[in-house]
């Protein structure tokens, strides 16, 4: 062996891997070293090392709380993240456990259809869901987006809940319906509790997916106010031909940290569930 | 079946009311548990999808109900420049970023494999580039392509003097698709490494140990073990990114909106400048319809044709 096993390990595995971690962090320090550059410094490579900041400053952040809607478009994306996951779950729990427990003729079919619904790609939708949203009289409302996202939210959460009602023994169930409770009953008091974890893993599958859909709430939103932050950052700041940039990337960068930070609170679930998935 | 004969326990079970009663019926149990989650994906998902057929084939713009024209919206698109372009984009788009994610995650889904410590955080760390809104990493990206102040030029005049202007990565058409296909692998890595790892992780130890005792060497461990044992959830995981590479959005929106000179359309984009922004309904559905061909294809060349492999080793289908 010519080389010894500890520098063959570095060079074989640590040092790609280090690169891998360096060029797909980058893009993130990058966005979080311009959000604190002062504009003197964001425009003179010459005179200032690009990669660092000499005298670091608030002010993209505070012109963003105070001197546009960001906050406003916060909340929006909040509340239509928060909706579309509780109907999403509502809708996809109580599918998953027809199909996985009440096992009927057709439900494997009607699971297979279910999930295949998320293989249909939101560009090809969009455009006759906006006519159908103005049927509805829901144009420019976050209403349309919460009623929309659960197509692409259902089908996920549906496949991993049923992959979890799998996991939990049967006997429990019908040990409970022979002491005489109803369905429903062993729905809320047994079946569900043992799949809180499945619950929260769709639940973070749902949210971070609705924080970052782009497509529908483009076209499905017109007035600044209703905008989600992704739809806002890129329609409202972005304006005339001189980008601030500054403030641009202290949106991009607060606009990511709550699904971040949601995120890394149950990235073992979230990891988990994802190679679950897989598996199956 | 009498609810009467209640188990006697002292327990003050109450007589179940009718509603009770119903919810305990079975079909209609089931009927109800189905109902939110097929209306929901009825209404807006397959409705929607008719309508777009339907749609592709009128001559609707915004404000004004359309009539049938048959098939003039395809015959307008054939003879379209900048449909065929945006299906050469598409294409290319697909093919060059797939191989890229593909490469790049595969490599990096062997190296997490490994043991070393930190393991779990270098995962959680590794999946950002998903997690994080495409639209705001896309601005990042914008950011670091900037004609003036790109970082990446910066790097190679002035710190490497490798050349001695910037690139102009977003303002001609070539260096702007390559620029967005880099983008959209940075943005691919994180799930095909983890799809993959999974994969990975299921492989038993021991057809390794069997292969090392008869003296394979690491490239042979891959090739007649690794790989073959990865096809199924290759073909799973790469039938999903081709559907998604194919129907991006968001990302080309983002940071070129398909110029320069409309070098970089995509389908879905040029969907969206005619549909919405230009208020042809009729002929930017016609548009998202054509898309649907390339996408059957895709998945069925994708999906069987790694899926075949794994009869031919034998192994049980499933």
């Amino acid at each position: 062996m010519a080389w010894d096993s500890r520098a063959r390990r570095v060079m074989m595995i640590y040092l790609p891997l280090a690169c891998f971690v360096l060029i797909l962090l980058f893009p993130f320090y990058w966005m979080a070293i311009t959000s604190f550059k002062p504009n003197a410094e964001l425009l003179n490579y010459k005179e200032h090392n690009p990669f660092w900041i000499s005298s670091p400053t608030l002010a993209h952040i505070k012109h963003l709380l105070f001197n546009t809607a960001y906050p406003t478009w916060l909340k929006t994306t909040m509340f239509v993240a928060i909706g579309s996951t509780f109907l999403s779950l509502f809708a996809s729990t109580l599918a998953a456990y027809a199909i996985e427990r009440l096992r009927f003729r057709g439900s494997p079919y009607v699971g297979l259809g279910i999930y295949l619904a998320y293989l249909v790609p939101p560009s090809i939708l969009f455009i006759p869901l906006a006519t159908v949203i103005v049927q509805f009289g829901l144009f420019d409302s976050p209403m349309a987006l919460i009623l929309v996202y659960p197509t692409f939210l259902v089908p996920f959460c549906t496949w991993l809940l049923i992959g979890y009602f799998k996991s939990i023994p049967y006997e429990l169930e019908e040990c409970a319906l022979v002491d005489g409770a109803t369905r429903l009953q062993i729905l809320r008091r047994i079946t569900l509790p043992l799949a809180v974890p499945g619950l929260i893993s769709a639940g973070i599958f749902s949210f971070t997916l609705s924080w970052n859909e782009f497509i529908y709430a483009l076209a499905f939103i017109q007035s600044g106010a209703n905008k989600t932050v992704p739809v806002a950052i890129l329609t409202e700041l972005v304006t005339g031909d001189v980008y601030q940039w500054g403030a641009l990337m202290a949106g991009s960068l607060l606009g990511s940290l709550p699904v971040a930070l949601f995120y890394s609170l149950f990235v073992d679930y979230y990891v988990s569930s994802l190679t679950g998935a897989v598996k199956e | 079946m009498s609810v009467t004969t209640l188990p006697s326990r002292g327990m003050a079970l109450r007589q179940p009311g009718w509603i009770a009663r119903l919810l305990d019926y079975k079909p209609f149990l089931i009927v109800m548990c189905l109902a939110p989650a097929i209306g929901l994906l009825t209404v807006f998902l397959t409705y929607p999808l008719g309508l777009g057929v339907w749609l592709a084939f009128t001559d609707t713009t915004i404000g004004q109900r359309g009539i049938f024209i048959g098939l003039e919206n395809f015959q307008y698109l054939l003879k379209d420049p900048l449909w065929w372009n945006a299906v050469f984009y598409s294409v290319f788009y697909t093919g060059v970023a797939t191989i890229g994610k593909f490469a790049l995650g595969f490599w990096l889904a062997l190296l997490l494999n490994n043991h070393f410590p930190l393991k779990s955080l270098l995962r959680a760390i590794v999946l950002l580039p998903w997690i994080v809104p495409t639209v705001l990493s896309a601005l990042a990206f914008w950011w670091i392509y900037d004609p003036q102040f790109s970082i990446i030029s910066y790097l190679l005049v002035d710190v490497l003097h490798i050349r001695s202007t910037n690139i102009d990565f977003l303002g001609t058409p070539w260096p702007a698709r390559f620029s967005l296909i880099a983008a959209n692998i940075w943005r691919g890595i994180p799930f095909v490494a983890i799809s993959l790892l999974a994969g990975l992780q299921t492989i038993s130890p021991s057809l390794y140990e069997a292969a090392m005792l008869d003296g394979a060497s690491a490239w042979q461990r891959f090739r007649y073990i690794t790989f073959p044992m990865m096809m199924p959830i290759l073909a799973i995981v790469m039938t999903f990114s081709i559907i998604f590479t194919f129907t991006d959005f968001q990302l080309v929106y983002a940071i070129t909106r398909g110029g320069p000179v409309n070098s970089t359309h995509l389908l879905a984009t040029l969907a969206f400048q005619r549909g919405i922004a230009g208020g042809e309904l009729g002929e930017g559905a016609a548009i998202a319809v054509s898309m649907i061909p390339f996408l059957v294809f895709a998945t069925l060349f994708s999906y069987f044709g790694l899926a075949r492999r794994k009869w031919q080793q034998g192994e049980a289908n499933d």
